[in-house]
């Protein structure tokens, strides 16, 4: 007997991730799923996110990594507070990882929480985790090619910061050739250059961030569920 | 490796579908799979073997359909096959352009006893 089926392979997980945000759009809060490759910048592009932002958005983060709990010490020291997710060698963080920790913040008190996937440009594309948005990081060493060899993850991100700008004199990375083939594969997406080390650009993805925070409050208070905001300048 | 993750989850469409039907054993299994989607066919039919050991889908013949990448520009209307990744409408060079087909991972349909 032939049965018709036509069900998506990821829609247990798909579902979790549409509770995870409902439970966190409840409350006004921004959650942004921040990819990219070991090494890109990551944990460093957040310790400054945190140390620009905190004054005025509160913010958590929720930190993926394989084994360690080394990024989320780092996020610790910046004062904010920080759950770390063990994967124990998985290569992605899946929607009901983030479900089962999210208990573990006092939501009511907060903005934004950004999570920190597990470093990787593959897997963590096809997983849902309950994120308003995606944003991926690049960094010039790892050369200007990985747009088009790993187009999913930067077709499906909202924003891509392309990091270590500071190092391009040292590196054979082609900028405009790298910016080409990102405004190709997502011509929507908000596309910044930045270097974490000088902070050179790193204004306009605050200037991102702040927008996505104040965007997802406005859109919980028109739906009636209005949190009052730490003081915004 | 993310196939282990997502041969579990067609494992899990397929018993709960199954057992939706009464059905004592899965003969095969039809998946569609897009070209935009980060999954080696091998790799995955490797864990869904090891996984389907013990259930009722162990041994099914699992075939996939490997999905085009095409684009539909939402301004012009236009269908077209999306090549070297790049998401401008050929008819009227708009960057809005939905994926229609080529991210698909779905469980097309199963023959069950």
């Amino acid at each position: 007997m032939e049965v018709k089926v036509m069900t998506d392979i990821l829609d247990a997980n798909d579902q979790l991730a549409h509770t995870v945000n409902q439970k966190l759009s409840s409350q006004g809060i921004f959650v942004l799923n921040l990819l990219g490759s070991p090494g890109c910048g990551k944990t460093t592009l957040l310790e400054k996110t945190i140390a620009a932002l905190k004054a005025d958005i509160r913010l958590a983060v929720i930190e993926g990594d394989l084994f360690t709990s080394k990024d989320a010490e780092r996020i610790e020291r910046q004062g904010v507070p920080v759950i770390q997710i063990n994967t124990a060698g998985g290569c992605h963080l899946d929607a009901g990882m983030i479900n089962s920790v999210i208990s573990g913040l006092d939501l009511s008190s907060l903005d934004m929480i950004i999570i920190e996937n597990v470093g990787n440009l593959v897997c963590p594309a096809e997983f849902e985790i309950g994120e308003d948005a995606k944003a991926t990081v690049l960094s010039v060493t790892e050369g200007e090619d990985k747009p088009l060899k790993y187009p999913l993850v930067f077709r499906k991100s909202q924003a891509v910061l392309i990091n270590k700008i500071d190092l391009l004199p040292y590196t054979d990375f082609d900028l405009d050739a790298a910016m080409h083939d990102i405004k190709g594969i997502n011509p929507e997406a908000t596309l910044v250059t930045a270097s974490c080390r000088t902070g050179q650009g790193l204004d306009e993805w605050y200037h991102w961030l702040k927008t996505q925070v104040k965007k997802k409050q406005n859109r919980s208070s028109e739906n009636g569920r209005c949190k009052q905001p730490k003081s915004t300048n | 490796m993310h196939e282990m993750a997502l041969a579990q989850g067609i494992l899990d469409v397929a018993l709960k579908t199954a057992a939706q039907h009464g059905a004592v054993k899965i003969g095969r299994i039809k998946l569609q799979v897009g070209k935009m989607t980060h999954v080696e066919p091998d790799s995955l039919l490797f864990c869904f073997e090891a996984l389907a050991v013990g259930s009722i889908a162990e041994g099914a013949n699992v075939e996939i359909e490997i999905k085009p990448l095409i684009g539909l520009c939402r301004d012009c209307g236009k269908e077209f096959s999306v090549s070297g990744y790049y998401f401008i409408c050929p008819e009227c060079q708009s960057a809005s352009v939905e994926i229609i087909s080529g991210r698909e991972l779905t469980v097309e349909h199963l023959e069950v006893e």
